[in-house]
């Protein structure tokens, strides 16, 4: 057991951080270059440092040479990743591409398509969104509205998306859709990948109860699709669904800070009774429990990481990541505000601790409960998949989908 | 990164797995449960002594087998798996630690290999009644080679042929050495929330001891002892863990409720993800625990009370949804659900509580934020 590079990992590790170093500017105690520009600002520097990064190779570096990686161990960009993180670099633009598109075109795509599209997507000059999630199909996406028909060589979409990420600067997207309510609600899916600039698409950015706008609502006007752009045969996109959705559950990562770290040295600048909030049991306590989260979820990536450095599969263990992360992030959130006491209810960031980062994340939190699964449905995940217990009874699966009730 | 056991730890993790569940299925540790005048399986320790377990850490110097603590740890888990019935923590994980850590030249040529082959079970002896113990409430007194005071409850203190015990030493604190059969020394047992693992009250009436370590030096090597015994202790409690979620798993697939398995409803499958979830978190912090006591890393003492707080916290919670999973069958005698749920708690509580931990976990941090 040890915590070493292997020598050949150690090399590589060297390797991007003397790149990276000749690159980038290490992160520095302040908001990142992305939280400082405006969001199309942010996108221009983010497509320049992909491209970068692809022209170095180290954009996506486990994926085939054929899609434009170097056919390299996974391990390699899990290294990249871990020095990347060291550096402020504007990312995230393109995590849904990445994560979840490209490797559904690498599966389902034709040679042609993936010649004409990974590549750009892998250098991020084209961006990629999911369309997935609509307002009446959330955990239960199997269960969605949104119609398509065929009429000669295309596809005919209406309907609505919702918690689309990114959908007013993507160029392309990834979606599913209804072609027949006749038959049971997983086999009258059908899977496409779109142009996000077809006619008949009207984005509107949603307002989050943190007053951000990450995510988007995508309503659907008679928009054409050509059949060649379907992915997996008509009635087969819950499985190509399926496909994405467990790539996504690798592409969520680690929640933002703060975390106990951020938590301990508010404390020790707080006062509580007189005497600095940190010499308090309860908050020891308390930053005792976070602790152990925390480091119970690093060392799990350690243990997932030891596999793929092996060569062999990582275990079930990673799924707990998000369950855990989020509402410690939500209790970590709330408690940094108790800590400030009557002051914790302040919002501005220059009267408060940290750039007022608690109250930030407290509103932020409750998302990242839902986002990617929500606890409930991972709960469901861990106890049929890791644990083996039985499956839901399911009263909506055999029936005809135009049949199933819906409440309205 | 290699943060795993090795296929050699692993092969040694199977064939204690293998063998316990041979020699110790829950009817050995519900027998000395129910059997007052049986403090311990005999035929099991005897056992696992053949098999040179106690030794396994122990330098083969001192009569041990000399592989290292990756190894006792993989058995730590085993045993707590098993709920086994035996002096093992007292002896391996307490009273040879601290020899080991103080003991002087003689005393460790005389003690390990006694404990290494199980001829002689050691303990430990802090606590003197409820209430956190102290270096300032201190009762037990050791003044010119003897120790007069009272401890309770000293694991396996009824069996054991010596403790360590710690003692107000002038105006410090120091371990003392004594052989529970000497003179002066009264012991009788105590009833505990686990009769399956003996303990005992001792009353030392100027019994004969000798210094274990530099006098003065008690309190820091019982820190000491206890980071190091620590994460074997949480081992023992991830294996304790573990073996509940697999008996709730299993009780959950069979019983049938309204038509259809239990384990199909969500309030009990969140439950058990719920238990994985704090199992999987706690094994992760017992393997970074058990790298650090491999390694005698500086970052031991807050990697094994973060394996500490994570363990005691899995296997609680473990042990309670357990019965509750099996509902009313759960809190009867009969069923096994109430071995783990006493066995947790007693484990929770040898070393010092949750809460004694997490403040330890925070000091550490501390200490390593100001270096």
């Amino acid at each position: 057991m040890d915590f070493n590079d292997t020598p050949e990992q150690a090399a590589y590790r060297a390797e991007v951080r003397a790149w990276l170093g000749a690159n980038a500017e290490p992160r520095k105690d302040r908001p990142s270059v992305s939280r400082r520009l405006d969001a199309e600002e942010g996108l221009a520097l983010a497509k320049a440092w992909q491209a970068r990064k692809a022209d170095a190779g180290y954009a996506c570096r486990h994926w085939p040479v054929a899609h434009g990686g170097q056919g390299r161990p996974m391990i390699e960009t899990i290294i990249y990743d871990q020095e990347e993180a060291n550096f402020d670099v504007p990312t995230g633009f393109f995590s849904i591409g990445l994560g979840m598109c490209g490797p559904v075109m690498a599966q389902y795509a034709t040679q042609e398509q993936q010649a004409r599209f990974i590549p750009p997507l892998m250098r991020g000059e084209e961006v990629w969104c999911q369309l997935f999630s609509e307002p009446a199909a959330g955990s239960d996406v199997a269960g969605l509205r949104t119609r398509c028909h065929r009429d000669g060589d295309d596809w005919v979409v209406n309907g609505q998306k919702v918690w689309t990420s990114g959908a007013h600067y993507s160029d392309w997207g990834i979606l599913v859709a209804r072609h027949d309510s006749s038959l049971p609600k997983h086999k009258g899916l059908t899977f496409f990948f779109i142009d996000m600039k077809s006619p008949g698409i009207d984005i509107k950015p949603i307002k989050q109860i943190n007053g951000g706008s990450n995510f988007n609502e995508v309503f659907f006007t008679n928009v054409r699709v050509p059949d060649s752009q379907r992915l997996g045969a008509i009635g087969e996109g819950w499985q190509v669904a399926i496909t994405t959705l467990m790539n996504e559950r690798l592409a969520v990562g680690d929640a933002p800070p703060p975390d106990f770290r951020e938590v301990m040295k508010l404390a020790a600048a707080c006062e509580l009774d007189g005497r600095s909030a940190l010499e308090d049991s309860s908050v020891r306590e308390k930053i005792a429990d976070w602790y152990v989260e925390s480091m119970g979820m690093k060392h799990t990536k350690a243990r997932t990481m030891t596999a793929l450095s092996q060569g062999k599969v990582p275990g079930p263990e990673n799924s707990i990541g998000k369950v855990v992360s989020a509402s410690k992030l939500q209790n970590v959130s709330s408690f940094g505000a108790d800590l400030m006491d009557m002051g914790g209810v302040i919002t501005d960031p220059s009267l408060m601790p940290s750039d007022a980062l608690f109250q930030q994340s407290f509103l932020y939190s409750p998302g990242l409960r839902i986002a990617g699964g929500t606890d409930e449905i991972l709960r469901n995940i861990i106890a049929e998949r890791v644990l083996g217990l039985p499956g839901e009874i399911r009263v909506d699966r055999d029936v005809p989908y135009s049949d199933i009730p819906t409440g309205s | 990164m290699n943060f795993d056991f090795s296929d050699a730890q692993k092969a040694l993790k199977q064939q204690t797995r293998g063998f316990l569940r041979a020699a110790c299925d829950t009817t050995v540790p519900r027998r000395v449960l129910e059997d007052p005048d049986e403090p311990f399986a005999r035929d099991l320790w005897q056992q696992i002594c053949a098999n040179e377990s106690p030794g396994i850490a122990i330098p083969e110097e001192y009569g041990g087998i000399g592989f290292g603590y990756l190894e006792l740890c993989v058995v730590a888990e085993e045993l707590g798996r098993a709920i086994a019935p035996v002096p093992f923590s007292s002896s391996v994980y307490l009273a040879t630690e601290a020899v080991l850590l103080a003991g002087s030249e003689n005393q460790k040529q005389e003690l390990l290999p006694r404990l290494a082959g199980g001829e002689q079970v050691g303990t430990f002896a802090l606590s003197e009644g409820p209430g956190q113990a102290t270096e300032a409430n201190l009762q037990t007194t050791l003044k010119d080679g003897r120790l007069s005071g009272t401890k309770v409850p000293v694991p396996d203190g009824d069996i054991a042929d010596f403790c360590i015990v710690v003692a107000r030493d002038g105006g410090g604190t120091s371990l003392a050495l004594v052989d529970l059969d000497g003179d002066g020394v009264a012991r009788e047992s105590v009833d505990t929330l686990d009769p399956s693992r003996s303990h005992a009250r001792i009353t030392f009436d100027s019994a004969e001891a000798e210094l274990l370590g530099e006098s003065g030096q008690g309190w820091t090597l019982k820190d000491r002892v206890f980071d190091r015994a620590a994460v074997l202790f949480s081992m023992e409690q991830l294996g304790g863990a573990d073996a509940c979620l697999q008996m709730a798993i299993g009780y959950a697939k069979g019983r049938y409720a309204f038509g259809r398995p239990i384990g199909s409803f969500q309030a009990i499958k969140h439950k058990l993800a719920d238990m994985y979830i704090k199992n999987e978190l706690a094994r992760a912090n017992c393997y970074y625990g058990a790298w650090a006591l491999s390694t005698d890393a500086p970052e031991l003492q807050v990697a094994a009370a973060a394996a500490r707080v994570a363990a005691t916290q899995a296997f609680h919670f473990a042990s309670k949804e357990n019965i509750q999973t099996h509902g009313g069958i759960g809190f009867t005698w009969e069923s096994d659900c109430h071995l783990y749920y006493r066995r947790s708690k007693l484990l929770a509580l040898s070393i010092g509580s949750e809460r004694v931990w997490k403040d330890r976990l925070i000091s550490g941090l501390e200490r390593q934020e100001a270096a």
